[in-house]
């Protein structure tokens, strides 16, 4: 199965989780892991998801959410698993 | 599973330390577009080219996208049109015409830049490649993303002295045909010895014969983030130095290696190599002076440089063997002048001479690269120079080449301006002292003794 990392960075406030995750069902996107941190006030998540099934193209999802982090004030990156699969394993 | 960690590792690696990958290459071979009518040889040449690489562009942005690597060049290497055009071109301006068919085909498809516009004359030249080197001044001046090299020798072969020769008036003319542009046209100009055949880089790049009819090769990049790992690690000892740069390599290896394969998939072009270069930009933070200057140099030029860029051309090579399938092409550390913007302050500040990078073209993996030099500099000085490169590449079995440009009109102490990725470069001194008798003996040099193996 394919999988697809998300990331999201910046200044916490209030309804980030809740933003990226209204997206995601909205495009029928699942999402099988979350894991989240927050280092010297900035919020780090990552979400693995599983786009398969995503009414919306790569493309769009990466932009879509683009756009959504700038609107919240974070940095939000859509990126296909392999390239950390690639990096970091062997 | 994969971390929060490792992924904030590898973005980081992206977004603040220029990881990109610096090319995607199609190489295509025109052998089957031969013929001796050259009406007909252009247009299957573009036909070939334009049908080949008509996704390129297109693939490349989808990975970028996808993976969120930025993929800054897609470009197009073809076989060496000094042996496409033989049977078609009676006259320098026959290959001129090659030339603007290649340009075409590069700007129809999208690409920046297209080279194989070459020869290979290591050992003797035929008429039909003494007429394409004759036609280069003329074919860089009318074309924008055309690239041109000559391979002069080889360990293999010696070198090839008369089209050394050679080779400094075209060079010089070379400069003179695009005076308006500071010379721009030698920019897009190598001599080389020992030529690889699967180069992604340009402007040296070209489809070699001994390859298949397409084939896909990625540069990758990344001396942004090796400074940024070496600057973790200050005061240790060089094992710990050693291993951070081996480990580096292989992370920025591993990325190209991905694009490689999926490149090839989605084109259905076999994957060639991966070529695992630093390959710096004017960029700040993209340079690879900064590197042997955070390995603990005041500035590069300084004594201890040479050994400082050996290890780092030894430790990218081990840390990428493994990461890749398949390496080749050129693999190293490149040290161009103008398109690093450690070793244009190294130059203004009177740390690095020509002198001192000849000594470091001995370990780094290519030559004497993007460095300006006084207008008025004669052509035979110009084939000394590609005559000592030659020899050191000869002599130590490894590819070195030459990528000077006389700027026209300038001198020492002025500024030659190239634009985007060529960056820009002070002019640097070369020795006033003559060369002429010993460039002027004609012949060849012959190959050294430990090249006879058999």
């Amino acid at each position: 199965m394919k999988k697809t990392i998300i990331t999201v960075v910046g200044e916490d406030t209030v309804g980030i989780i809740a933003r990226v995750c209204s997206y995601l069902a909205d495009s029928n996107i699942n999402i099988l892991d979350i894991s989240q941190t927050i280092i010297d006030g900035y919020f780090n998540m990552m979400m693995i998801v599983d786009a398969n099934r995503s009414v919306k193209s790569m493309e769009e999802l990466v932009s879509d959410l683009k756009a959504l982090g700038e609107e919240i004030g974070v940095m939000i990156r859509c990126q296909h698993e392999d390239i950390f699969n690639k990096m970091h394993r062997i | 599973m994969i971390n929060l960690f490792e992924v904030s590792e590898t973005n980081q690696m992206i977004e603040h330390e220029n990881l990109d990958v610096r090319t995607i290459t199609m190489g295509i071979s025109l052998l089957d577009c031969m013929d001796s009518d050259l009406g007909r040889l252009c247009a299957k040449i573009y036909d070939k080219i334009t049908a080949c690489a008509r996704d390129l562009v297109k693939t490349g942005r989808d990975i970028e996208v996808e993976y969120g690597i930025p993929i800054v060049n897609k470009r197009i290497s073809v076989t060496p049109i000094a042996l496409v055009g033989s049977a078609a071109c009676g006259s320098p301006s026959d290959y001129v015409e090659l030339a603007k068919t290649l340009d075409r085909a590069a700007e129809a498809v999208g690409v920046n830049f297209i080279g194989g516009y070459s020869a290979l004359v290591s050992k003797g030249m035929t008429a039909a490649e003494e007429r394409l080197i004759r036609s280069i001044p003329r074919a860089l001046a009318s074309t924008e993303r055309v690239c041109s090299s000559v391979n002069i020798g080889s360990t293999k072969t010696g070198l090839n002295m008369d089209a050394v020769r050679l080779m400094g008036d075209m060079v010089k003319a070379t400069a003179e045909a695009t005076k308006e542009r500071d010379s721009l046209g030698c920019a897009k100009l190598v001599v080389f010895c020992n030529a690889p055949d699967d180069n992604p880089f340009m402007a040296g790049a070209f489809h070699g014969v001994t390859e298949a009819d397409t084939v896909i090769h990625v540069g990758v990049s990344g001396p942004g983030v090796v400074k940024h790992a070496l600057s973790q690690v200050r005061g240790e000892n060089f094992e710990v130095l050693c291993e951070t740069v081996k480990k580096t390599a292989f992370k920025v290896t591993r990325v190209g290696q991905l694009v490689a394969q999926e490149a090839s998939a989605r084109l259905g072009v076999p994957f060639g190599i991966v070529d695992l270069s630093l390959a710096p930009t004017p960029a700040v933070g993209d340079s690879v002076a900064e590197i042997l200057e955070e390995m603990g140099l005041e500035s590069v030029g300084a004594p201890g440089t040479t050994a400082a860029l050996a290890l780092l051309n030894d430790q990218v090579k081990k840390g990428g063997v493994m990461a890749s399938s398949y390496v080749g092409g050129l693999s190293g550390a490149f040290i161009p002048v103008s398109e690093d913007q450690g070793m244009i302050d190294a130059v203004r500040r009177g740390s690095l001479n020509i002198e001192k990078l000849e000594a470091m073209t001995c370990v780094c993996s290519v030559g004497l690269d993007m460095i300006a030099i006084p207008g008025d500099t004669s052509a035979s000085t110009i084939a000394g120079i590609i005559a000592d490169e030659g020899a050191i590449g000869m002599i130590n079995q490894k590819t070195t080449a030459v990528r000077v440009i006389p700027v026209i009109g300038k001198k020492v102490g002025d500024t030659a301006q190239f634009g985007g990725l060529l960056g820009y470069a002070p002019i640097m001194p070369v020795s006033s002292y003559s060369c002429e008798a010993f460039v002027n003996r004609g012949g060849r040099i012959p190959a050294p003794i430990h090249s006879f193996k058999n």
